[in-house]
């Protein structure tokens, strides 16, 4: 039965683990200031990491392993990818901006590195106290990135918000971990599953809204989303990045692994559907709704993420293969359509040193490919054709409508259209007029590679999406056998 | 019926219409700003290979045959079942050319900007390559995919380029987007829920002639529903009453080049759309929100014709007038009936010519004179007598004029919708006196009386700015002497399409509908 090598199963877990100490015996071993090789070596790390991967998506092996305790199905590996994608993205993006700390530039990329390694865990746990564990690497890494700017108020005092706030998610999580322990004698999902069977005891169901609240935590599900803005805006521009498209992705696996296929098999599943259809709903509407008087660009990204996570929502409820499909989908083009806008204010606020929405102004003369590729992607983000979120979305509410829920698809799209009035409002203020007084901001070296891949991608998956969603398919298939 | 039965070189007529102005638009990002000129005149190169192309396939276009020609499938996304499938009939064909006709004298109307002109020109191609790949989709998701394309451009260009009078441009953008795009919300759910009814069996599509022919799956109560959001979604495009207020305020916001686009062909997707997807495929529905559409397209010719009446400003006249006129293709529409769909399809296509020529000569009116109330101009015929012929052509177009192409089209709607809803029509033909009334009132103030100095120093239209006026006035005049060039190829297509065979079937119908 065991034809497979571990090693080459385990790989990317143990070349992220490997790296990040790597990186940080460099970043103590070499002199300061030698330290400007860090970005590229965590970035080529991270590429032959995702090869590896893309070719294991395919060919690789498939495996669950340790007695179930980690799966290495096309799931899995579909959400490495999207994390590694997500992590070098960042890295090749932040290159200018991590300058600033020249004494600490090796500790962001290790953190980077563990917080990645964190989630890929989080996509292969097949038991609670696995995903737990890289839950909480994830999380531990991200306290310390939110407060990188140590001498930035604003920015420690986002790390000790998300800290505060994110120990008390995991323990309402472990709360729920435990009481399911207790009901089911088991911390893995198969049996667990077996266990709770049809019956809904309010012992089952206390733990599945804990673990519910736990996860919802992450995906910033309205009413756990006021940590958030606050925290986005606080932190390093491309730890936001990191923290609004990976760490959600990384709960969405776990949404789907542990709640779908675990804990929707008891009779709970109607009351929860209910519960979650209200949830989407309030999240989508209520992310748009407040995105609109946003001034600060990393607050509007943060809201709208909100609004991102309830169409990503919608996909849960499905609970079909297609709406799973519709989440993977829409998680990956999710990456590229914010990363893209994430660089570019990345870009603005190093050059500039501002967050704010009109120091945007004329950015289409002081940097043209900024204001394009922003406007591609908070395109994609409203899902315009021909950007990637159009059929990213079309998947998800075309899912939820075959399973006959219509008004939450209607409420999904008349918001999304909504969401275009304040996308414009930032593509109004780059174009409109000519930002006398502000300096030109011309992009440069991996971060121009960073601004036109996106933009590249985005619009390739919006013009012929069919590979992506042959890969998404794939991988929601995988979690039904 | 025949079904795709031409494969060949022909096929690639249209994918290369639709392609030279986005090779155009790739050009241009590469020159450098600097050189408008030859920006202006790539950007007039790839319309006139698109216009080419379009006149050729007008020709070229077998009308005994009938049903789509110059076909091109390719499996797209296959687990939604989307096929990029193009191709043309004789509804579609008239829009198509109608398209390339305004695009190709848009890029001439704004031969005279300097401000920004390599931005502008790379949007207007890009809403011009929107706009075609609406009319030439036989796939409802590439349809759709192509009409939310042009939203965008249009937005940025309304803000860069557009004008401040009533409304700020920026107000009148956004207003125009919403609008556009929470029509296109309604218009989404409308269509996912076509397609999973029509998927019920399995083979999911989305091509229009098998959503048409999967009939036996939408029960009437799902036509009515899915007709509903469509009518929604089409309705506020084509500036139905009471979703019509986008219209003025956007046509008087937006610079020359969009408001031509704008009201010639972007609001004719509207009709189009009921037609091939209302019409065609949820014939019980249309038959049942009929006459809703045709009380409110009454509404639409009586009230934005009186709204019309009192406007001062030159583009709020023709942009209430041209939500006025869009009653007649909608009443027309309503009556469900060959004729009257043969007059709805004309009309769209003479109205677009006219209102593109309209916009135009008024942009140029505009450009040389720096006011668009009516009253500060006058006696512009002694100056500019070429514009005034522009603009005479025009107005005497948009009142229907025996010799114009839009009297033909106006007429047969009468002819078609008369016996159908004999006082809607009778009040919809007094709607003609209005128009009269304030088209004969803006022409009299503003090309004629008495010769005035400040006017002097003017130079007429010339050279390029010829374009628009000598390409679309011709087409006006052509189509009004010759009407059967025009009404053939539209009757063709209504009857070999399987169009005229879904109107008969509505009319045997149980007669009732809503009321």
């Amino acid at each position: 039965m065991v034809d497979f090598n571990i090693f080459s199963v385990l790989m990317p877990e143990i070349i992220i683990a490997a790296m990040s100490m790597i990186v940080l015996a460099i970043g103590l071993l070499a002199p300061n200031g030698a330290g400007k090789g860090i970005m590229p070596i965590t970035a080529f790390s991270l590429i032959g990491t995702l090869g590896y991967t893309l070719y294991d998506f395919f060919y690789g092996a498939k495996a669950t392993f340790l007695d179930g305790m980690y799966m290495h199905d096309q799931f899995a590996v579909y959400f490495k990818i999207l994390f590694l994608v997500a992590a070098l993205l960042v890295v090749l993006s932040s290159g200018a901006y991590v300058q600033r700390f020249a004494e600490h530039r090796f500790k962001f990329y290790s953190l980077l590195l563990t917080a990645t390694l964190g989630m890929m865990l989080m996509a292969g746990a097949g038991e609670l106290m696995t995903m737990y564990v890289g839950l909480e690497l994830m999380t531990i890494s991200f306290y310390i990135l939110v407060a990188y700017l140590a001498n930035d108020g604003r920015s420690s005092e986002a790390g000790l918000k998300y800290l505060v706030l994110g120990g008390t998610s995991s323990a309402i999580l472990l709360y729920g971990i435990s009481l399911i322990y207790g009901l089911t004698g088991s911390t893995e999902l198969g049996p667990i599953a077996s266990a709770l069977g049809a019956n809904l005891t309010p012992a089952s169901f206390l733990a599945t809204v804990f673990i519910l609240a736990g996860i919802g935590f992450k995906i910033s599900l309205v009413p756990f989303h006021l940590w958030a803005p606050d925290i986005y805006e606080g932190a390093p521009t491309p730890v936001t990045a990191f923290l609004a498209v990976a760490s959600k992705a990384a709960a969405f696996a776990v949404l789907i692994r542990v709640y779908l296929m675990t804990m929707n098999t008891q009779s709970f599943s109607v009351t929860g559907q209910s519960l979650l259809i209200v949830l989407a709903c309030l999240t989508m509407i209520l992310g748009n709704l407040i995105a609109i008087p946003q001034t600060n660009i990393k607050r509007l990204l943060a809201y709208s993420s909100i609004a991102q996570a309830g169409y990503l929502m919608v996909g849960i409820i499905a609970g079909s293969v297609a709406g799973i499909k519709g989440v993977l989908f829409y998680a990956m083009i999710y990456v590229f359509g914010n990363m893209g806008a994430f660089a570019v204010a990345t870009h603005v606020s190093e050059q500039q040193g501002s967050d704010q929405i009109k120091d945007f102004a004329g950015l289409w003369r002081r940097s043209p490919l900024a204001a394009v590729v922003m406007t591609a992607s908070l395109l994609s983000l409203a899902g315009i054709p021909p950007m990637a979120g159009f059929v990213g979305k079309f998947y998800l509410f075309s899912a939820v409508m075959d399973q006959g829920y219509t008004a939450i698809a209607f409420i999904g799209f008349v918001m999304s259209m909504a969401s275009v009035y304040y996308y414009l409002s930032v593509v109004k203020v780059m174009f409109l007029n000519e930002g006398e007084g502000l300096p030109d901001v011309p992009v440069q070296g991996a971060m121009k590679f960073t601004l036109i891949f996106t933009m590249l991608i985005t619009l390739a998956i919006g013009i012929y999406p069919t590979p992506l969603a042959r890969m998404a398919f794939a991988a929601a298939q995988s979690l039904i056998q | 019926m025949p079904v795709l039965p031409i494969v060949g070189s022909t096929s690639l007529i249209l994918p290369f219409a639709l392609l030279a102005p986005l090779v155009a638009m790739l050009l241009i990002v590469f020159l450098p700003k600097e050189e408008s000129k030859a920006i202006k005149l790539v950007a007039a190169m790839g319309m006139f290979v698109s216009l080419a192309l379009s006149i050729y396939a007008c020709f070229a276009y077998d009308r005994v045959l009938g049903g789509m020609q110059f076909t091109l499938t390719i499996p797209w996304i296959p687990d939604l079942g989307v096929n990029l499938a193009l191709g043309v009939d004789g509804i579609s064909l008239p829009m198509l050319l109608l398209t390339n006709l305004i695009g190709f004298s848009s890029i001439y109307a704004s031969w005279n900007m300097e401000k920004r002109v390599k931005e502008y020109f790379i949007l207007l191609l890009i809403l011009i390559a929107g706009v075609m790949g609406t009319f030439i989709a036989r796939d409802l998701f590439i349809f759709f995919l192509f009409y939310e394309i042009v939203v965008i451009p249009i937005y940025i260009m309304v803000i860069i380029w557009g004008s401040t009078k009533r409304v700020t441009k920026e107000y009148a953008g956004m207003k125009l987007t919403i609008y556009l795009l929470i029509g296109s919300a309604f218009l989404l759910v409308g269509m996912i829920a076509l397609y999973l009814a029509a998927a019920a069996n399995g083979n999911p599509t989305f091509m229009f002639d098998e959503l048409a022919a999967r009939q036996e799956l939408y029960s009437p109560a799902f036509q009515k529903v899915a007709f509903a959001l469509m009518l929604f979604g089409f309705g506020s495009l084509i500036s139905m009453v009471p979703f019509h207020s986008w219209s003025p305020d956007g046509y008087a916001g937006a610079p020359t080049a969009v408001s031509m686009i704008h009201a010639g062909v972007l609001k004719k997707i509207g009709g189009y759309g009921l037609i091939r997807l209302g019409v065609f495929v949820l014939p019980l529905g249309a038959q049942y929100w009929a006459p809703i559409i045709a009380v409110l397209a009454i509404g639409n010719v009586l009230y934005a014709g009186l709204i019309a009446l009192a406007q001062k400003d030159l583009k709020y006249v023709v942009g209430y007038s041209s939500v006025s006129h869009m009653g007649y293709v909608l009443i027309a529409i309503a009556a469900l009936n060959p004729t009257a769909m043969d007059g709805a399809i004309a009309m769209m296509f003479a109205h677009g010519v006219m209102a593109a020529l309209f916009f135009a000569m008024i942009g140029f009116m505009y450009e040389k004179t720096h006011t668009r109330t009516i009253t500060e101009l006058g006696g512009l015929a002694h100056q500019m007598p070429r514009l005034a012929i522009g603009f005479m052509i025009a107005g005497l177009a948009s009142l229907g004029l025996p010799g114009t192409v839009n009297f033909i089209s106006e007429f047969t709607i009468f002819m078609g919708a008369i016996n159908v809803f004999p006082i809607l029509t009778i009040l919809g033909i007094a709607g003609i006196i209005f128009t009269a009334v304030y088209i004969l009132r803006m022409i009299a103030n503003v090309l004629f009386g008495p010769r005035r100095p400040e006017w002097d120093h003017l130079t007429d239209i010339r050279g390029p700015e010829l374009v628009p006026l000598v390409v679309l006035g011709f087409v006006i005049f052509l189509g009004g002497i010759f009407p059967n060039i025009l009404l053939g190829m539209i009757n063709s297509g209504v009857t070999s399409s399987g169009l005229a065979k879904v109107l008969e079937m509505v009319s045997q119908a149980k007669m009732g509908g809503l009321f």
